[in-house]
């Protein structure tokens, strides 16, 4: 009976997800249509369901698996870049066939990323395993860094270090050149692409959780000694965590490279991880629609505050700090629940009379 | 090779006196301190000023920079960590990143965008002659010297003064060492002066050896210098000795023989590999879990 109830409060929650989801699409579908958005944010779009993705599958590591992982821009990279490859080498396919394509190989090659990183890495535990990740992250951004790829009509050539052992024909094009990063991207994803990668992502996520696999890995997590005696393998349970979050990421970073005409490594450091980070902990660990409002709204956020130029980044850090002291300190977390249940009286004595 | 070996070292002995920062606070108070990459570059942007605006001579530069740093460090704590002392590891963590973003967007507002060029200290000294033609050059002498006296300082300190045996009582049991009298805050509050003080040494060696101040110029030696303390084992001082001058090695060793663009990856690379073979670094304790 209880269990039953459980889970109707559990897909309850998992809709609610979905709803955000869509009215954010519609709304903005309709301010697009009816030209009524900036530039700027129109531009914002693409990489605000982007980063909602990389915000609810790192939520699926830090949160449900209990791990802390600075690295998670390496796999969106490792996926940005693998569209941009594939995109380039499918040239003469219809749009949509290349974006598809694109996210499942940048997705896949991210996933055995995240597989071949969590070998050494789930093997940690606690701090150590969050400066692998951050390590794992600086590792492919040299790598990327280095990376030269072309594509002639005899077929992709790679080069490591020197663009000229590439061995390309005259007419061949450089699709990604060193530091200088992917060149000349067809901008193929759409809005409407990524809000759906989106939703695929969430009910990936919002099933596992409440599968038997979930609450095994959310065993984990609680007690993980306690957990193994009830024979449940640490190793595989975080594994697939920590790979199917490396292969979404991957995914995110495909549909978000696909958006612009050009794109460095450097975009996807250690900044970049960090930034994921405080989406998923100032939306709540664990809570998707959390990771949803926070990716969107501190997505948005330093655009707003343009008009404070230099000073808009201070008052980020300062925002964050604030939020971080007055949510997690008991004395002020106290203060702040008395003032809210002081609000809510007045509201609702206001309400009466 | 020898002069890149004394390079190496010299790099990595700057890594260790910033690496010691990380591990004693990580020792004693548990958390990460991103924000000890960017007390570097404070320090390393107050004596740039001392030295170029007020032409203060550079020994008492320095000893101001260390004073503001450690002042720096001490508010640091008070305000944005000693709060959160019962929050989750990973608030502090988001908190301390938040510190980071502050100390670079003010010196970004303070300083301005544009890289500053770092006098150098020791213009008036000719690079040494060593054995076999290589030539050393005075900081790599004077990082390697600083290194060693801080390390040997920093030992006796925390083995034998009351002050040092509370630091380590406190990093092993925060509640049994209260209930021995000791004072935890104001011991919390010491690491971090230490840190940031020594982290003031660093700065000015860092921008001594490699002349570009930026508000950024901090945050890749300290995200370094935190693995160098993650490979000795995170809370042990030798360690971070060890862990520094190692990965400054392998950083100048890589730079020159194999390529300079993947230097930091086999850097960290290397610390992955450490990691797989020693799970809590080269001299880390083990712990052993208790159901």
């Amino acid at each position: 009976m209880s269990i039953t109830k459980k889970a109707s409060a559990a897909s309850k929650k998992s809709f609610i997800n979905y709803g955000i989801v869509i009215i954010f699409y519609i709304v903005f579908q309709i301010l697009v249509s009816t030209g009524n958005i900036t530039s700027a944010l129109k531009g914002q779009l693409i990489p605000i369901a982007c980063y909602m993705i990389m915000a609810v599958s790192l939520n699926l590591v830090v949160g449900i698996s209990g791990e802390l992982s600075l690295g998670h821009a390496g796999f969106m990279s490792v996926g940005a870049f693998t569209a941009v490859i594939v995109s380039a080498a499918m040239g003469d396919a219809s749009n949509p066939a290349r974006l598809v394509v694109s996210i499942v190989i940048g997705a896949l090659l991210a996933g055995l990323a995240g597989f071949l990183i969590g070998i050494p890495v789930l093997r940690l535990n606690g701090d150590y395993l969050a400066i692998v990740t951050l390590a794992f992250g600086e590792i492919i951004k040299n790598i990327l860094n280095c990376l030269y790829v072309g594509i002639d009509e005899k077929g992709i050539h790679i080069a490591f270090n020197n663009p000229d052992a590439m061995g390309m024909s005259a007419t061949g094009k450089t699709v990604i050149n060193g530091p200088m990063g992917a060149v000349g991207i067809s901008k193929i994803s759409t809005f409407t692409s990524a809000v759906v990668l989106l939703i695929l992502v969430l009910i990936v996520i919002q099933n596992l959780v409440n599968s038997r696999t979930g609450r095994a890995i959310m065993a984990i997590r609680d007690n993980r000694i306690a957990a193994e005696s009830m024979g449940i393998s640490p190793m595989k349970y975080k594994m697939l965590a920590f790979t199917l979050s490396a292969s979404m990421a991957g995914a995110a970073g495909a549909v978000y490279a696909l958006n612009y005409s050009t794109l460095v490594p450097k975009k996807f450091d250690f900044n970049t991880s960090i930034l994921v980070l405080v989406f998923v902990v100032l939306g709540g660990i664990g809570s998707m629609t959390g990771s949803l409002i926070a990716a969107g709204v501190l997505v948005v956020l330093p655009e707003l505050l343009r008009k404070f130029s230099d000073y808009r980044m201070l008052v980020y850090a300062i925002v964050l700090i604030l939020v971080m002291l007055v949510t997690n300190n008991e004395k002020l977390k106290g203060r702040m629940d008395i003032f809210a249940k002081k609000m809510r009286m007045k509201v609702s004595k206001g309400g009466k009379k | 090779m020898l002069a890149h070996l004394i390079n190496g070292i010299s790099l990595g002995s700057i890594y260790a006196i910033i690496a010691l920062g990380y591990t004693m606070v990580y020792g004693i108070a548990k958390m990460l301190n991103f924000a000890h990459g960017d007390v570097i570059m404070v320090g390393g942007y107050v004596s740039f000023c001392f030295m170029s605006y007020m032409n203060v001579p550079a020994p008492i530069a320095v000893l101001l920079a260390m004073a503001i740093c450690t002042v720096l460090g001490i508010t640091i704590e008070r305000l944005a960590y000693k709060p959160l002392r019962s929050a989750t590891s990973l608030a502090v963590l988001i908190t301390a990143i938040g510190m980071s973003y502050f100390l670079q967007n003010s010196a970004l507002i303070i300083w301005g965008a544009n890289p500053k060029a770092y006098p150098n200290i020791f213009k008036d000294i000719e690079a040494f002659e060593m054995v076999g033609g290589a030539r050393v050059s005075p900081v790599a002498v004077v990082a390697i010297t600083a290194n060693l006296v801080i390390m040997i300082i920093l030992t006796l300190f925390t083995s034998r003064t009351k002050m040092g045996k509370a630091m380590r009582a406190v990093s092993e049991d925060k509640g049994a060492a209260t209930l021995m009298g000791i004072n935890v805050n104001f011991t919390i509050s010491m690491t971090f002066a230490i840190g940031s003080g020594l982290a003031a040494i660093a700065g000015v060696l860092l921008c001594t050896a490699y002349p570009t101040l930026m508000p950024t110029t901090g945050s890749m030696p300290g995200i370094k210098a935190f693995t160098a303390a993650v490979f000795g084992g995170i809370g042990s001082i030798p360690g971070a000795m060890i862990g520094g001058i190692l990965l400054g090695v392998i950083e100048i060793l890589a730079r020159a023989y194999i390529s300079s663009e993947l230097a930091d990856a086999i850097v960290f690379g290397v610390l992955i590999v450490v990691l797989i073979f020693r799970p809590t670094g080269l001299l880390g304790k083990q712990i052993h879990e208790k159901v």
